[in-house]
């Protein structure tokens, strides 16, 4: 098993030299996003979840799958809030899965998931944004995660507009330079541009925005049910709070016989 | 149960009789909920209900989960996501197992560094200890083996280098390694195995606690003076304690209820902060992550196995010594477990008579520094394996050690202890004021 640590080590070495030259220090570049969902109080902004989503489709999805994601909670209300009818038209018209009781193709419908996608050796999006930690500070403490979250949001959208322009040819494969990247060179080619996607509401569709809402997308994508846990959260909260003051006058004049009046010095 | 004089149930109604003469299991709860324990306990004093809390919140959401999680490596991290996507409160019910097994290591450190300040491993609490070690040896292992379920990358290769370990032991290494796993590499044998351990262990650790109490019941409570509750009469013995419930559990209760409104803060708010996000990818053997990192808990101990390398001279001596048998990997490991074994020797190791860290100067001191040292390894546990990381991490695990076999038996013969209170009365009175029920009885 050294063995193997030993050849990881090697690897991560081998692929330091690169990170060295990008972003002028070593050091990958991570913006800290102001994302409507970060914090307590954070929730997801659901125009943004369908500017997202429409990304997502018309871009992302060509080489990335979201395979642990059921099409029907896209009508989820915490979350993308679609109506259910949009869903199925939106799941016909975009997907196509294998059905092995047909033993054939057929269009999706929302019970399935959205399809895997391995064809270009792309990752699965699904839990992206939790697989990745923008923010490790200060000494690797990874304390600042409390007030900037754990960054994977921010992660995506710096990668996605992290592109300086220029590439390279290594082993045959076309490396382009990112500066969000661990390591510096990434293979997936620059995906956006601006006004690629044209939104029905003509929201702003610069590259910077359109990360920020694939990102945000994603973020929904990996944790669905942010906005259930965070009303438990509450509730718990202040539950416990209340039980907490309540045992603490219980305590209080359950041991006030016992000791004197205080004089403690 | 208790050494320490105090009523016992005694059966009024003809139904308790019938009961009691079958089966005194009233009177065994009676006793041990009512025990004599030192008036004088203070906040530290909370966290083994916060333990006995966090045995049955792991128990409870375990049991659920296992109802929808699926123990094969093509399933196992699909099924995960089948439990937060689409199972009822299945998010709230994993993410309160996932940081409940920290609040139970957070809870155990403070429960055992409580207990080596004030020498509540001391003569008679010598078997407690022992046995609060083995629920500590236990949590490390069920918890090990329940990072592993999950089927991510950190399960994965973190089972792959800590089951690694015990391919360390000369001659026997690889057998044992492969017999742990239950083959050549980590892969469903090895799933399946941990998957039943990890339901296993609790119920040890459970059977444990009971035995834990049993004999800390048997002895009494130690308390923050060191001293014994006086045992002369109950009358002198009531002087010095309080009956546990309903004082102590109320007391116990009020602390249980504000940590977890911040255990509950970070599950609602933050439930990913102590885990690792290399964990969301899918368990991949040909894909080794950049660092592994074991769980926050494991750390200082990590970074002891870590801290012996080939360069370190006592590893080099060691292995000149043994002919090479005992080379920088094995000694990582014995130095590893040997951290562990040096607390449960503590009763021994400490030579002092007097049983309190208040009322010794020099010791509370390097206790102090204890505590540091242990926050230290757990810093350079999660460091990258490099200087000035390296030097640190030995003269860290140095300290580790030292303050077990020397300092320990050093101090109790060259420290001079300060005036300890006669009774545990007197020390509550000092605090607290004599209490006016006390002082006029007669009235």
């Amino acid at each position: 098993m050294f063995k193997k640590l030993a050849i990881g080590a090697a690897f991560a070495l081998a692929l330091a030299p690169a990170s060295t030259f990008a972003a002028g220090g070593g050091e990958q570049h991570i913006e800290d996003f102001d994302f409507s969902f970060e914090g307590p109080f954070g929730t997801y902004d659901q125009n943004q979840l369908q500017r997202g989503l429409q990304i997502y489709t018309e871009v992302c999805a060509a080489c990335h799958g979201l395979k642990y994601v059921p099409l029907r909670t896209l009508s989820d209300p915490d979350g993308v809030g679609m109506p259910e009818d949009q869903v199925r038209a939106y799941a016909a018209g975009n997907f196509e899965v294998f059905d092995p009781e047909l033993d054939d193709f057929r269009p999706a419908i929302p019970t399935d998931h959205f399809p895997a996608n391995t064809a270009a050796g792309a990752p699965d999006l699904s839990l992206m944004a939790k697989a990745r930690a923008g923010f490790h500070g200060p000494y690797g403490l990874g304390i600042n995660q409390l007030v900037k979250g754990m960054g994977g949001a921010e992660y995506i959208a710096s990668l996605l507009h992290g592109y300086t322009g220029h590439e390279k040819e290594e082993a045959g494969a076309v490396l382009y330079e990112n500066t969000a990247f661990p390591g510096g060179w990434i293979s997936m080619a620059p995906p956006l541009f601006d006004e690629q996607v044209e939104f029905a509401d003509g929201h702003e569709n610069t590259v910077e925005a359109m990360a920020q809402d694939v990102a945000a997308f994603l973020m929904w994508t990996a944790e669905p049910k942010m906005m259930g846990r965070k009303n438990a959260g509450f509730v718990g909260v202040i539950f416990l709070s209340v039980l907490s003051v309540l045992l603490y006058l219980v305590n209080k004049r359950l041991w006030a016989p016992h000791k004197g009046k205080i004089r403690k010095d | 149960m208790s050494g320490i004089p105090h009523d016992h149930y005694e059966p009024k109604t003809n139904g308790e009789k019938w009961l009691n003469s079958r089966l005194p299991i009233v009177g065994l709860l009676y006793d041990t909920l009512m025990i004599p324990t030192p008036k004088n306990l203070n906040w530290w004093w909370i966290w083994g209900i916060v333990l006995a809390f966090c045995l049955a919140l792991q128990i409870v959401t375990g049991i659920v989960l296992v109802m929808h999680y699926t123990p094969h490596v093509d399933l196992a991290f699909a099924s995960i996501e089948h439990i937060m996507r689409n199972v009822n409160g299945g998010y709230m019910l994993r993410y309160l197992h996932m940081n409940g097994a920290s609040l139970f290591f957070v809870a155990v450190y403070i429960h055992i560094f409580r207990g080596l300040f004030y020498g509540s491993y001391k003569a008679p609490r010598e078997i407690t200890w022992i046995i609060g070690m083995l629920i500590y040896l236990c949590m490390m292992g069920t918890a090990f083996m329940g990072y592993v379920l999950p089927w991510g990358q950190m399960s994965f290769w973190g089972a792959t280098v800590i089951t690694g370990l015990f391919g360390a032991i000369p001659f026997i290494g690889d057998a044992i390694q492969t017999w742990l796993l239950g083959g050549p590499a980590v892969d469903n044998a090895t799933l399946n195995r941990f998957f039943s351990l990890h339901y296993l262990l609790p119920f040890v650790i459970a059977a444990l606690v009971i035995v834990h109490i049993w004999a800390f019941h048997t002895t009494g409570n130690n308390n923050p003076t060191g001293v014994e509750v006086r045992r002369g009469s109950k009358a002198e013995a009531e002087k010095d304690t309080l009956p546990f419930w309903p004082y102590f559990v109320i007391k116990d209760l009020f602390a249980l209820a504000v940590i977890l409104v911040v255990f509950w803060a970070v599950v609602g708010f933050m439930p990913n902060y102590l885990g690792h996000p290399d964990n969301y990818i899918e368990a991949n053997p040909l894909v080794t992550p950049a660092h592994i990192v074991p769980e926050w808990y494991f750390l200082p101990f990590y970074a002891i196995l870590r801290a012996f390398t080939g360069e370190v001279w006592v590893v080099q001596f060691a292995s000149f010594i043994t002919g090479g048998i005992v080379d920088a990997k094995f000694f990582g490991v014995l130095a590893m477990f040997g951290a562990i074994l040096a607390m449960a020797l503590a009763p021994w190791l400490d030579t002092s008579t007097v049983r309190s860290g208040k009322y010794r100067p020099m010791f509370k001191w390097w206790f102090y520094l204890l505590v540091i040292d242990f926050f230290a390894l757990m810093w350079l546990g999660a460091m990258p394996a490099e200087e000035p990381y390296a030097t640190f991490s030995l003269i860290a695990s140095a300290y580790w050690f030292a303050y077990f076999f020397v300092i320990l038996p050093i101090l109790g013969v060259i420290e001079k202890p300060e005036a300890q209170p006669e009774t545990i009365e007197e020390d509550f009175n000092a605090h607290y004021g004599k209490a006016d029920a006390d002082a006029t009885p007669a009235e």
